[in-house]
């Protein structure tokens, strides 16, 4: 199943490279979104809570844009059928799919955590570096899981770009209120949140939940 | 016309497969000898290409049973993947990626050495175009491509809807080891060539609507009579 997975996840990171459809996108996408709230809200400086949810929802919508794209190779010339008929766990799909969107979700994060911080953010994130990067990987497994598991079942729909931020955004909300509730206290200058460890474990329950559940329903989802 | 008395490749009783309402495909009933060719008639909508996407595990029988391989589908639907091969109306490859590209994922998919890459880029004849993105390649050429990853695995079943369709006489005579008769493999051909998929089939089947019209010897005119 591992040989599997690394193989397809070895063709979605090479037609990334090579078409930039997805991470570039992202990316864009997230620097725009600073810009509009820096004019939306009218402040030259974000921190604290509000600074937390301004970041966290911009990563959940770019994340949107990526799930979006997550099947698109698939679904052209029906390149996936080829990939079902052949004897491999279809759990190795799930995988490569989540590790894709991972990958993409960390290349947003690389640009778009300095942009913000240089943009909007008014405390100094360096002390804090640590603590930050724990809490994007961990919320970023989520992000990936559930985010590979929607793109699975609006694959074959006609209306997937709708489906597909209509079922995410909901089942994604425990993973912003998370990420926000660890976020908000380094983006106060405070180095060392008493919580932290409660909400890291909120967000490895959640990781832990959906990488099983997903796991559990990925074979059905991709039957006919 | 002429066929072994094996035991069969594909049995098929009361075959049925709905989409929604629609019915797809109703009470096709054949036994297809090991190494046989199944040619499939019937005008669009017939559900021709609904009961190769059967026999491929991608479509659920909704009733009747399905044994292909001594699988029983869909139950046993991962004993038969891996042991059939499907060159569809579509390619069923990625198109940014070079036929060498998507034939070596293909053959980490079925755990095969990037040696048999080579080896049937070299038989359909696209070795100076290897490297160039499938999108970017000719009609034809991407159906050797897909003909190539139909047969990567040598499968025993081999699915084939318009097999010849947008190649060169060159390039059909080029596959007929690989998708041919002299392939020695089963096969269910679809085709509108009357007179061709005739003159290759050991069994013809006719479809109408969905249900089957006639399953056995036939001639060009019953067959003709499908279209009518």
């Amino acid at each position: 199943m591992i040989r599997a997975a690394l193989a397809i996840l070895r063709k979605d990171l090479r037609l990334e490279l090579r078409t930039g459809e997805s991470a570039p996108a992202m990316v864009l996408f997230s620097l725009i979104v600073f810009v509009l709230f820096h004019f939306g809200l009218d402040r030259d400086t974000l921190e604290g809570d509000l600074a937390s949810g301004v970041l966290w929802v911009t990563i959940l919508l770019a994340a949107v844009l990526g799930v979006n794209r997550l099947f698109a190779s698939e679904r052209e010339g029906a390149a996936i059928d080829g990939v079902l008929m052949a004897p491999i766990d279809r759990t190795a799909f799930f995988l490569a799919k989540a590790a894709a969107l991972f990958l993409y979700l960390v290349a947003l994060e690389l640009v778009a955590l300095p942009a913000f911080a240089f943009l909007l953010l008014s405390p100094s994130l360096t002390g804090a570096l640590p603590e930050l990067l724990a809490i994007v990987l961990l919320a970023d497994i989520g992000l990936a899981a559930v985010g590979a598991l929607v793109a699975a079942l609006a694959v074959e729909t006609r209306t997937r770009e709708l489906i597909v931020p209509l079922m995410l955004l909901p089942l994604l909300v425990p993973v912003v209120i998370a990420a926000a509730a660890a976020t908000e206290p380094l983006f106060s200058g405070s180095q060392a949140p008493d919580d932290l460890g409660t909400w890291l474990g909120v967000l490895s329950l959640y990781d832990s939940v959906f990488v099983l559940v997903s796991i559990a329903v990925f074979d059905f989802l991709l039957e006919d | 016309m002429g066929t072994g008395a094996q035991e069969p490749a594909l049995a098929i009783e009361g075959l049925e497969r709905h989409y929604g309402d629609r019915i797809a495909l109703a009470g096709v009933t054949l036994s297809l000898p090991v190494g046989a060719t199944l040619a499939v008639f019937g005008a669009n909508g017939a559900g021709k290409t609904t009961l190769l996407r059967v026999l491929a595990t991608l479509l659920r029988p909704h009733g009747g049973s399905v044994t292909a391989l001594d699988a029983s589908l869909p139950d046993d639907a991962w004993r038969l993947r891996g042991r059939v091969g499907y060159l569809a109306h579509e390619a069923l490859l990625y198109r940014d990626l070079t036929p060498r590209e998507n034939l070596l994922l293909h053959a980490r998919l079925h755990g095969l050495p990037a040696a048999r890459v080579d080896e049937l880029i070299a038989q359909v004849g696209l070795a100076r175009r290897a490297g160039d993105r499938v999108r970017d390649l000719s009609r034809g050429m991407v159906q050797r491509v897909a003909a190539a990853r139909a047969v990567i695995h040598d499968p025993p079943l081999l699915l084939l809807d318009e097999p010849r369709a947008g190649l060169d006489p060159g390039a059909a005579a080029r596959l007929e080891p690989l998708i041919g008769r002299e392939s020695g493999r089963t096969r269910v051909l679809v085709t509108h060539d009357v007179d061709a998929g005739l003159a290759e089939c050991d069994l013809a089947l006719g479809l109408k609507l969905g249900r089957q019209v006639f399953c056995g010897r036939a001639t060009a005119d019953e067959v003709r009579e499908l279209y009518r």
